[in-house]
């Protein structure tokens, strides 16, 4: 009953809960890859990084794009440099093997030590892209066409996957997958998130700025609702402008900070103009604020 | 119980499968839960649920399957063997193994059940119970419906609290729709083919020309591939649809920025389409357009996406002279303008924001036969366009 293996208990610079720690180490032990789904803005893609450095492991990452390929992640044989070499000399071009470039998923394969490997926005990349990879995933080797070898990895690397929902996943993919999804932040979370981006922040003034903050998001009409990246930089806005408690209890200043959209910036001050008052007490904000 | 939870899933539609219960079985075997009930719920719903839409149906099953079971939940190597029994069956369909699980399943249930009762008693020696005394269902501080406390992790929420708050609900994809859900679902509206000028280097033609002409270089050009869908949104305002404006103005939102689309045209009418349609809003004799001249303007390549609630007077759509518009006479029944419309257009479906318990109405029922209803949700959105793209029935 007992293994041990490492655990990821999150890092002092990044807030996770319970159930991301629990998905994490899940996706560790029965060494499956975790797909990690959420809002923009939640962390989805820094977790890899913090999963990296609580398990002292090194990082790999693969950024896709709407033209990336499965094989770019496993190796990429260079053409183009062998026929240049051929022509102009550059050594043995002979050697298909120097022109061989391991991708991601190759690399964490030919790695002496176990890897985190980020595939980032997976949903940018074709329909297929997903199932493509299984067969490389599920038995963690491949072999190259051009020198007939095969890799086969020394190590399972620790797979994180991220996708913004962009497409919809194959179902045989999915099935291989441990899945969690980062729910926005409620309040509490929320602070101990901004406590680490800004220690100096008084109580009572945060407690406002989260105020005015969860309001804006619950607005039905803004479109592009403030994440946590941008609450992390209007409260450094405030700070630096020096704002006191009574200015946030009455007004939003440095709106621009947190409304990105233009049209959401007049549609506030239109909803603002009706509604005259702007809330400084969670009550306000409906009993789900108040538990 | 364990395997109820699977069976319970499935009948709510998550797609759970062996894989992924064999999945859950190894994290178990490992410990991965630390014998609490929290555990377990977030160990079970990152193996078996795979998009935060199904999170509220897990929630549902956790807290109806789990309903009383104490904070501690220890799964030690006996109830992991008598979990693993179903996996011993011979290959057999889905169906066939569902049932053949089922059946076996009954006294693995009886003798697990059994265990945690077992256990409940050994570990809270009946003074955990708390009396309800006639309070709501839903107990706060702690205390669970039933009258069982819950224990949890320490200062953490416990696993029946989190099921039951269903926060999950608003993922739903049979509820929510945003303007990017909707995108998402109509992304799906392509069919790319090669139309146009000769502008995208043809790489592997160009390399076999190549080889063909003995290394004298050739290249070869062909057209780029297209989105070829052209869609006319027809579009019903006013009266009963005034509930939905939003939600409409949203789904007319994400058409636009729906990208690739060859040519979209959008066109309102009320109640019911006759003999003419409107191309703005406000319904006046200066924007009408005769449904003849459109479809002397759009063949049968055009797809056609009507919104609106079918609900209205039986006489509006199976009347002569039935327009609600008094000043708009015609003598040809409403339902005969529609079924033009379906004979003229190969690829229709109808999308009603009203949910599918309310088509009662006998001219929704009329309409509905005519054109594929589908809710105006995310998932009735999905599949409307799979039926515009793959054609369906009718």
């Amino acid at each position: 009953m007992e293994h041990s293996f490492n655990r990821f208990t999150g890092t002092a610079s990044y807030v996770t809960s319970p159930a991301l720690r629990d998905a994490v180490n899940v996706a560790i032990a029965v060494e499956r890859p975790l797909l990690i789904k959420g809002e923009p803005g939640t962390g989805k893609t820094v977790l890899a990084r913090h999963v990296a450095e609580d398990l002292k492991m090194p990082l790999l990452t693969w950024h896709i794009k709407s033209t990336s390929k499965a094989q770019d992640g496993l190796y990429v044989y260079d053409t183009v440099q062998r026929l240049n070499d051929s022509r102009f000399g550059g050594g043995d071009v002979r050697d298909i093997k120097r022109y061989i470039r391991l991708g991601p998923l190759g690399q964490a394969f030919a790695a002496e030590s176990r890897q985190v490997l980020l595939i980032d926005e997976i949903d940018k990349a074709d329909l297929e892209f997903p199932n493509d990879l299984l067969r490389e995933l599920d038995e963690m080797r491949f072999s190259i066409h051009e020198t007939a070898e095969t890799i086969s990895a020394r190590h399972r690397p620790v797979v994180i996957i991220t996708s913004n929902n962009e497409k919809e996943l194959p179902d045989a993919f999915l099935r291989r997958c441990v899945f969690h999804y980062i729910e926005f932040p409620d309040r509490h979370l929320m602070k101990q998130i901004v406590a680490v981006h800004h220690k100096k922040l008084e109580e009572k003034l945060l407690e406002q700025v989260l105020i005015k903050f969860y309001w804006l998001r619950e607005l039905p009409e803004i479109r592009k609702r403030p994440s946590t990246s941008e609450l992390v930089d209007w409260i450094a806005a405030l700070m630096r402008a020096g704002i006191t408690l009574e200015q946030v209890e009455e007004a939003i200043p440095h709106l621009g900070v947190l409304l990105k959209n233009e049209k959401d910036v007049t549609l506030l001050q239109k909803v603002m103009k009706q509604k005259t008052t702007v809330p400084n007490t969670w009550q306000q904000l409906g009993p789900r604020y108040t538990q | 119980m364990f395997l109820d939870l699977f069976f319970r899933l499935r009948s709510e539609g998550v797609p759970v499968s062996i894989q992924e219960w064999q999945t859950l079985m190894t994290a178990l075997e490992k410990g991965l839960h630390q014998q609490s009930l929290m555990g377990f719920y977030s160990v079970a719903r990152a193996c078996l649920v795979k998009t935060e839409a199904h999170f509220d149906a897990f929630d549902r099953v956790f807290a109806e399957i789990f309903e009383g079971v104490e904070g501690t939940l220890k799964i030690d190597d006996k109830i992991l063997e008598w979990l693993r029994e179903g996996k011993k069956l011979p290959k057999l369909t889905d169906e066939q193994l569902a049932l053949l699980e089922h059946l076996d399943a009954r006294e693995l249930m009886r003798r697990l059940e059994e265990t945690l009762r077992q256990q409940t008693e050994r570990h809270d020696g009946g003074d955990r119970w708390v009396g309800t005394g006639g309070r709501s269902p839903y107990g706060h501080g702690g205390q669970h419906p039933t009258g069982i406390r819950v224990g949890g992790e320490a200062g953490g929420r416990s696993a029946m609290k989190v099921a039951e708050e269903r926060r999950y609900i608003g993922y739903r994809t049979d509820v929510t729709l945003d303007v990017r859900q909707l995108k998402v679902a109509l992304r799906r509206l392509r069919e790319l083919t090669r139309v146009g000028d000769a502008s995208e280097l043809d790489i592997d033609g160009s390399i076999d020309a190549t080889c063909k002409n003995a290394g004298e270089i050739e290249l070869l050009f062909r057209p780029p591939r297209r989105n070829n869908v052209r869609l006319l949104l027809l579009m019903d305002v006013g009266g009963t649809m005034d509930p939905y404006t939003n939600l409409v103005s949203r789904l007319v939102t994400a058409l636009r920025e729906t990208h690739g689309l060859r040519e979209v045209r959008k066109y309102y009418f009320h109640n019911c389409i006759y003999d003419r349609v409107y191309n703005h809003p406000w319904l006046m004799r200066q924007h009408a357009v005769l449904l003849a001249d459109l479809f002397a303007q759009l063949d049968d390549r055009w797809k056609v996406l009507i919104v609106g609630d079918a609900a209205m007077h039986p006489a509006e759509l199976l009347h002569p002279y039935g327009a609600i518009d008094t000043t708009h006479e015609v003598e040809t029944t409403g339902v005969e303008y529609l079924q033009m419309v379906r004979r003229h257009f190969k690829r229709c479906v109808w999308l009603n924001p009203d949910p599918p318990r309310a088509w009662y109405a006998r001219t929704t029922q009329v309409i509905g036969q005519l054109f594929p209803m589908y809710h105006l949700s995310v998932e009735g959105l999905q599949d409307a366009v799979k039926n515009l793209v793959q054609g369906g029935r009718g």
